[in-house]
């Protein structure tokens, strides 16, 4: 069976700052894989990597089997089956919750306004916002944008989701509402790739956990293991920081 | 003495100072030669409403013009000065740095006599027409930085959200990137059309027929006419309702935007 994400000999450098060095590392269908790591340690740039937010330096990345730094790939079309969640929520802030929903269904899926307007009722429902369609995202609290952004995300039908730290622009109150949710994507058997700083989120709901330092992957394994026995001297250091 | 006490007497200062020199100009003002000459009820009832219905709707069509045609110019120039390819960005950036580096009474004269006497170019709609013209090319060297602008203040994530659900660069530009710059522009867009409005004012170096006179054109004949300065009274009364309410618009819409963030 071909992963979902496969990464291999992944190279990317900002000018002279060489960002990864060198990184291989898969997801498997239905998998949830947390990364964590330092900040600068290029956690967020491996994630922005696999939707060419960010244009590998060198390496591959196959996303279901299909290279995305070939130039000639529809970058378009293997975005569409990808959601990304953001640290800043990146709502629309001149459309309503419904339209923020709707948009790239229409303009990518090609799906009619019905159509499109039923799916991203349904997806409101699962993020427990379905009385926020007509609201302007200026007039949620963060949690909620968040949960819009992951609803908007999900509208796509995409068959794999990236977050890009999801709950660290949030109060704190607020973190539990989003991570619900995204406990429940992952019960639902959603790929998932994770950017965090929420160890009890993956301790309780990753397969993987991968600790990354300096642009290497230092230690990758099952996140209960890693959490309580860290091998590397550099993952026991940020570990015993942070929790 | 007091700090406070200070602080009273030197305000106290500062007001007998102002009332003094109020004081000073009332009664030095000649006030029968102000009335007569800048308030002559005569001269006014003979330009009215020729002044509105000549001079203002003129004032207003020609900057109509000029604003839209130039904004949809401008909007070209934008794009191209954020275009990937280097000479289209190379070919806005000069057309943008020639027009503003310019007087626009040069490119005005350039458009209504250099250009057709040089090449027998007959301008539409006439001398007038060649000026509109200038004001266009002008106006939208100004507005193209405007929009650009507008365009780079849309936050990257916003960017980035459209392309990682699958939207098209272009689409991402018209349903994303557009609609949030056109709010981030609208005040000073309001500002360049202020700007422009007075610009039309130079329109009559290019010589206009019977009924193509805008305002300040209408005041400064009539002016001649009389030998009286109400007209040009009355054509600047007729800039400041036009003016005003729009730079009051500009305020209302910034505080709105201070607001919002």
């Amino acid at each position: 069976m071909t992963a979902a994400i496969e990464v291999r000999d992944l190279h990317k450098s900002f000018g002279d700052t060489e960002v990864l060095k060198g990184i291989d590392f898969t997801v498997a269908e239905g998998e949830v894989v947390c990364v964590i790591g330092p900040s600068g340690s290029g956690k967020s740039t491996l994630l922005r990597c696999v939707n060419r937010l960010e244009e590998p330096t060198s390496g591959t990345v196959l996303v279901e089997g299909v290279d995305i730094t070939d130039p000639e790939v529809d970058l378009d079309a293997v975005r569409s089956r990808i959601g990304m969640v953001f640290q800043s929520f990146n709502l629309f802030p001149h459309m309503n919750v419904l339209d923020n929903l709707c948009l790239a269904q229409r303009r990518v899926l090609k799906r009619s306004r019905a159509e499109a307007e039923a799916t991203a009722q349904s997806n409101l429902e699962k993020v427990g916002l379905a009385d926020k369609a007509a609201a302007f995202p200026a007039h949620l609290s963060g949690g909620q944008q968040q949960r819009v952004a992951i609803a908007r995300a999900l509208s796509m039908d995409p068959d794999m989701m990236l977050f890009d730290e999801p709950t660290s622009a949030l109060d704190p109150e607020l973190v539990g509402d989003v991570l619900d949710v995204m406990r429940r994507l992952a019960a639902e058997g959603m790929t998932m790739m994770v950017v965090t700083h929420e160890m009890g989120f993956a301790r309780e709901v990753g397969d993987k956990l991968v600790f990354m330092d300096e642009g290497v992957i230092l230690e990758e394994g099952d996140p209960r293991e890693v959490l309580a026995n860290p091998q590397h001297e550099r993952t026991q250091k940020f570990l015993s920081k942070v929790l | 003495m007091r700090r406070s006490t200070r602080r009273r007497l030197r305000h106290g200062a500062l007001y007998a100072l102002l009332l003094g020199g109020v004081a000073a100009l009332v009664l030095i003002a000649d006030w029968a030669a102000i009335t007569s000459n800048f308030f002559d009820r005569d001269v006014f009832e003979k330009i009215w409403p020729e002044i509105v219905f000549e001079g203002a709707r003129n004032t207003i069509v020609y900057t109509a013009i000029a604003f839209t045609v130039g904004l949809v110019l401008a909007f070209v120039l934008a794009l191209m000065k954020l275009s990937p390819l280097a000479p289209y960005r190379w070919l806005a950036t000069a057309y943008i740095e020639f027009f503003r580096g310019l007087p626009v009474l040069i490119v005005i004269i350039a458009f209504a006599f250099a250009v057709p006497i040089a090449f027998g170019w007959i301008p539409p709609g006439g001398p007038r027409g060649a000026a509109v013209m200038a004001l266009i090319v002008v106006s939208a060297a100004y507005m193209a930085e405007t929009l650009r602008a507008g365009i780079q203040a849309v936050p990257k994530g916003q960017i980035e959200a459209a392309r990682s659900l699958g939207m098209s660069p272009t689409w991402t530009m018209i349903s994303v990137v557009i609609p949030q710059a056109l709010r981030i522009v609208t005040p000073p867009l309001t500002n360049e059309f202020v700007l422009l409005l007075k610009d039309t004012s130079l329109i009559q170096v290019a010589g206009v027929f019977v009924g193509q006179k805008e305002l300040t054109n209408f005041a400064s004949d009539s002016l001649s006419i009389y030998s009286n300065a109400t007209p040009l009274t009355a054509a600047a009364v007729l800039y400041l309702v036009i003016t005003l309410p729009l730079t009051q618009l500009v305020a209302y819409l910034e505080r709105r935007t201070q607001k919002a963030r």
